[in-house]
């Protein structure tokens, strides 16, 4: 597939590391020749020096022949007007990054009037991310596969917990419940485990279930899922807002702590039912009296790194159950995630992860089955939803007599709207929706055969 | 450093070059000359330590600056060594370091000799002599990579220190694509000229060993007049006129290939190339007229002799020797500037002698107006200052480290002529240089010290010095905690 994408950015150079480790050809353009020169240097892509406007640099960056034209260039004009343009040009596809909150309010004219294929608010997808997290606060981190039927969630094994010690056949045929564990992450390794997979304290399990089960399930192990009521967000930027909103609508009181003025003027006038306070939420005696002891959950998502770790490692000492760290600039940031105590966001991962998944389904639906793809554990295992379309070697046997290949789990397997965990006795059929986890890189479903 | 992944790199790209020793082995045993072991040797020593290092891949790839370059250095004195085995082992050339230094030669496409009588040797050896040049020509690790194939990201570094020129131009989003696009254009010319070459009565062997040559800019002749040997205007023509197109930046056929000639119409190094050539050729035209009496006879020696020198191939059809000083002065002021960035060609690159000209140009003029404010510009586009002070400093570390070779060089005790013009000829990867290195010469009567500088000097200029300054600086060396 030919990518052509507009800004040498933060999510530019994202999607260029991403779709150049999927060996698609990668062009880049960006106005700043340093820029250019230090991706060309760390990327196996091409790099165009030009203003992505100007049609003579499109053509330099082969847009004829282009699959897919993405702009993420930091201004939402600038961008809608290159993917437009790019379009016009003869891309077969366009994405763009527009975060201004107007013009997301009109994104479907939006999308229909400028033949704009993909529009994405990296702000209100991470805002999305949190609010899922602060649903289900037991796990690091959740994902939903088949319309938000399947949940995958990611959650640390503490010293404490039942699971300890224990394979997972053990485990499954103690609590006899239907959940199901894909991977584990241990250390710097991740394991696609099988049933005499001896859990550890500290291993990061992902497991997945239908919410129900998963509820239950945390529950018998003695992870308690209390709901979280109240939060408190610091910062008020763009990420605050869209996440107020959200999770006011699903019924928690929602702070935003906010330290300019105007700012929180703004906001208090659209978002009557949030608690606007004006101050510095890096300020210990601010927190205290804004209840930071009596307050459920906090997220840090100030504009620097720095002072959100800062506050999410005071905001734990202080025995707040649930805290969600924005942090912009990954580098350091599994250090935190190493203690298993946060959950971090990445805004950038995010919006990389939309055009990934986009991109994708995109080639897939030309050929294969593919639906969605998330990755998970890092990047370095996949979960990839696939719809069964046709008779094969898969839907003719039981599970326990198809030969996978190793590093392959078939997680869910969802028919007529329900859920069927798979063990040695189900079969595929056509038609139906499968989930599955693998460290190997999956284009088709036939892959996952040994 | 990343040893482990150093050792895979240089590991893969011995088994290609073992590959590719296969040719002469064929020919050896076509024309019944009994040497075969004198390639299986070398195939199998190449082999067994490449399979040996490179059969699983390093589980950690990270590479950085550094790395490529040691990579690439490493590489390239590792098949030098290798690909001058068949020459000792066949007894063609006795001493092993006139073999390295022979391979080097042929490899940086520089087609210096310490051979005294080519005529006498073996048909493959002649064969795999001609053959280094052309795999040379374009890089060993381009080869490599064009072949099998790669999915490591950091190839770029590796590319750099192998491909010529201040700026490498990627004409596709992909190193491999980009580089296969090159190499089957690079393969179509020189099938192109072994064609010509055989429709003016050249023999087949002769017709391909010659494209080699040509197409590598190398010069490694297999009669001791060079292409003089045929006296023919036509042959003459022919190799000039293509040693003069694989000079040219590479990039401007695919632009011509995808129709866009604006951009070739653009690009001044090109132009100023080309405008070098004809002022060059008619000056010496003019200045030997009174030695070949006629215009045509005069132009003839002048364009071969001014396309193979500037294209840094070494090939003669005259002993320029004999020429009145201008044309002598003239055609070692060539030999620095070399071809352009990104085609075969030795020398400085045009790009970087157009670069320092213009900073040189505005120096002055800053002398004159401290307050003006100027920038390079070359293809209508402004340099990067970043790259104007590279290709100055380029320069500077050229230059000394030219000084310091012909400091080493002066223990031999010969004359000025000799000393200096060795070192600017192999150091340029031409050739021939003047006295008693001149077209009817040899390097053969330098000291072993000399040779080894000297073969050093070649694979520094072939790769633009900083991988081999990096490869013997110790502080790269220092293994971290």
């Amino acid at each position: 597939m030919n990518v052509v994408i507009a800004g040498g950015g933060k999510v530019g150079r994202k999607l260029v590391e991403d779709f150049n480790n999927e060996g698609e050809n990668v062009i880049l353009i960006d106005i700043v020749q340093s820029v250019c020169e230090r991706v060309e240097e760390s990327f196996d892509v091409r790099c165009v020096n030009g203003s992505a406007t100007a049609l003579e640099t499109l053509n330099e960056a082969e847009i004829k022949k282009a699959d897919l034209f993405i702009a993420v260039t930091e201004n939402d004009e600038y961008n809608a007007l290159c993917a437009v343009m790019a379009k016009k040009a003869g891309a077969a596809e366009c994405v763009a990054r527009v975060r201004n909150r107007i013009y997301f309010k009109q994104l479907d004219f939006m999308r229909s009037a400028l033949g704009i294929d993909l529009i994405v608010n990296p702000e209100y997808a991470t805002a999305s991310e949190i609010s899922r997290m602060l649903r289900f606060p037991a796990a690091i981190n959740t994902e939903t596969f088949a319309k938000g039927r399947i949940e995958l969630i990611e959650f640390n094994v503490g010293e404490d917990n039942a699971l300890c010690n224990h394979a997972i056949y053990e485990i499954y045929k103690k609590y006899k419940i239907r959940v199901l564990i894909c991977a584990v992450q241990r250390g710097d390794d991740v394991f696609i485990p099988n049933g005499d997979f001896i859990i550890m304290a500290g291993d990061k399990l992902h497991i997945t279930a239908p919410h129900k089960e998963l509820t239950l399930f945390m529950r018998e192990i003695g992870v308690i899922q209390k709901k979280l009521k109240s939060v408190i967000l610091i910062g008020g930027g763009r990420i605050s807002f869209y996440l107020a909103q959200l999770l006011i609508e699903s019924g928690m009181e929602v702070k935003i702590i906010e330290c300019d003025m105007k700012r929180c003027e703004e906001l208090a006038e659209n978002l009557p039912k949030a608690d606007i306070v004006y101050g510095d939420g890096t300020d210990r005696n601010v927190l205290a009296e804004e209840g930071i002891d009596r307050v459920d959950s906090l997220v840090a998502l100030t504009g620097i790194d720095e002072e959100n770790m800062i506050i999410s490692m005071y905001a734990q000492t202080r025995n707040v159950d649930k805290i969600v760290t924005k942090i912009n600039r990954l580098s350091f940031g599994d250090l935190m995630e190493r203690t298993g105590v946060y959950s971090i966001v990445t805004p950038k991962n995010i919006t990389a992860d939309m055009i990934i998944r986009y991109a994708r389904a995109m080639k897939s639906a030309k050929d294969t089955e593919m639906v969605t793809l998330y990755r998970i554990v890092d990047n370095r295992a996949e979960a990839v939803e696939f719809i069964v379309n046709k008779e094969s070697e898969l839907t003719q046997k039981p599970l326990s007599q198809i030969r996978m290949s190793s590093n392959v789990l078939i997680a869910a397997i969802l028919r007529n709207n329900k859920i069927i965990l798979p063990e040695g006795g189900s079969t595929i059929s056509v038609g139906d929706t499968v989930v599955v986890v693998t460290t190997k890189h999956l284009t088709t479903l036939s892959d996952i055969l040994a | 450093m990343n040893f482990r992944m150093i050792a895979y790199s240089v590991g893969r790209i011995l088994t290609v070059i073992a590959a590719t020793m296969l040719f002469p082995l064929f020919i050896s045993i076509y024309y019944k000359e009994n040497i075969a072991s004198a390639y299986l040797i070398p195939i199998i020593i190449s082999v067994a330590i490449g399979a040996l290092v490179s059969i699983k891949a390093p589980k950690d790839k990270s590479l950085f600056v550094r790395d490529g370059m040691v990579i690439v250095a490493l590489s390239w004195i590792i098949i030098s060594v290798i690909g001058g085995l068949p020459f000792f082992i066949s007894r063609e050339i006795p001493s092993f370091v006139d073999c390295f230094f022979e391979t080097a030669s042929g490899f940086t496409t520089t087609g210096s000799t310490i051979l005294t009588d080519v005529e006498s040797m073996r048909r493959s050896i002649l064969f795999w002599r001609s053959f280094t040049h052309w795999l040379g020509g374009m890089g060993v690790l381009v080869f490599t990579m064009a072949i099998l194939s790669a999915k490591d990201t950091r190839t770029t570094y590796m590319m750099r220190a192998e491909m010529p020129g201040p700026v490498v131009g990627k004409i596709a989003s992909k190193w491999q694509f980009s580089i296969r696009i090159l190499y089957m254009i690079y393969i179509a010319l020189t099938a192109l000229e072994t064609i010509f070459l055989l429709l003016g009565g050249m023999p087949l062997f002769d017709s391909l060993v010659h494209a080699f040559g040509t197409a590598g800019t190398g010069g490694f002749g297999i009669k001791n007049l060079s292409i003089g040997y045929y006296n023919s205007a036509y042959i003459d023509y022919v190799v000039a006129i293509f040693m003069m197109l694989f000079g040219v930046n590479f990039n401007i056929y695919y632009l011509l290939l995808i129709r866009k000639f604006a951009q070739i119409r653009g690009n001044d190094e090109i132009k100023f190339y080309l405008g070098v050539i004809a002022a060059v050729t008619v000056i010496i035209t003019f200045n030997i007229m009174p030695i070949y009496h006629t215009f045509s006879n005069a132009f003839r020696y002048s364009f071969f002799q001014v396309s193979s020198i500037v294209t840094t191939t070494g090939y003669s059809t005259a002993d320029f020797v004999t020429w009145p000083m201008l044309s002598q002065i003239l055609l070692v002021l060539l030999m620095f500037m070399g071809g352009c960035a990104g085609s075969t060609g030795g020398g400085m690159k045009v790009i970087r002698v157009l670069i320092l000209m213009k900073a040189g140009i505005h120096a002055v003029k800053k002398a004159a107006s401290p307050r003006s404010v100027l920038s390079v510009k070359t293809d209508g586009k402004k340099v990067e200052e970043t790259i104007v002070r590279g290709v100055l400093a380029y320069f500077v570390v050229y230059m000394l480290f030219m000084a310091a070779s012909i400091l080493i060089i002066s223990l031999d005790n010969k004359d000025f002529a000799t000393t200096v013009t060795s070192v600017i000829s192999v150091m340029n990867n031409i050739g021939p240089g003047l006295s008693e290195v001149g077209p009817s010469g040899n390097y053969s009567g330098f000291s072993t010290l000399s040779k080894i500088v000297m073969s050093i000097d070649m694979l520094a200029g072939r790769l633009e010095l900083y991988p081999i300054l990096v490869l013997f600086s110790p502080h790269i060396w220092k293994r971290s905690k």
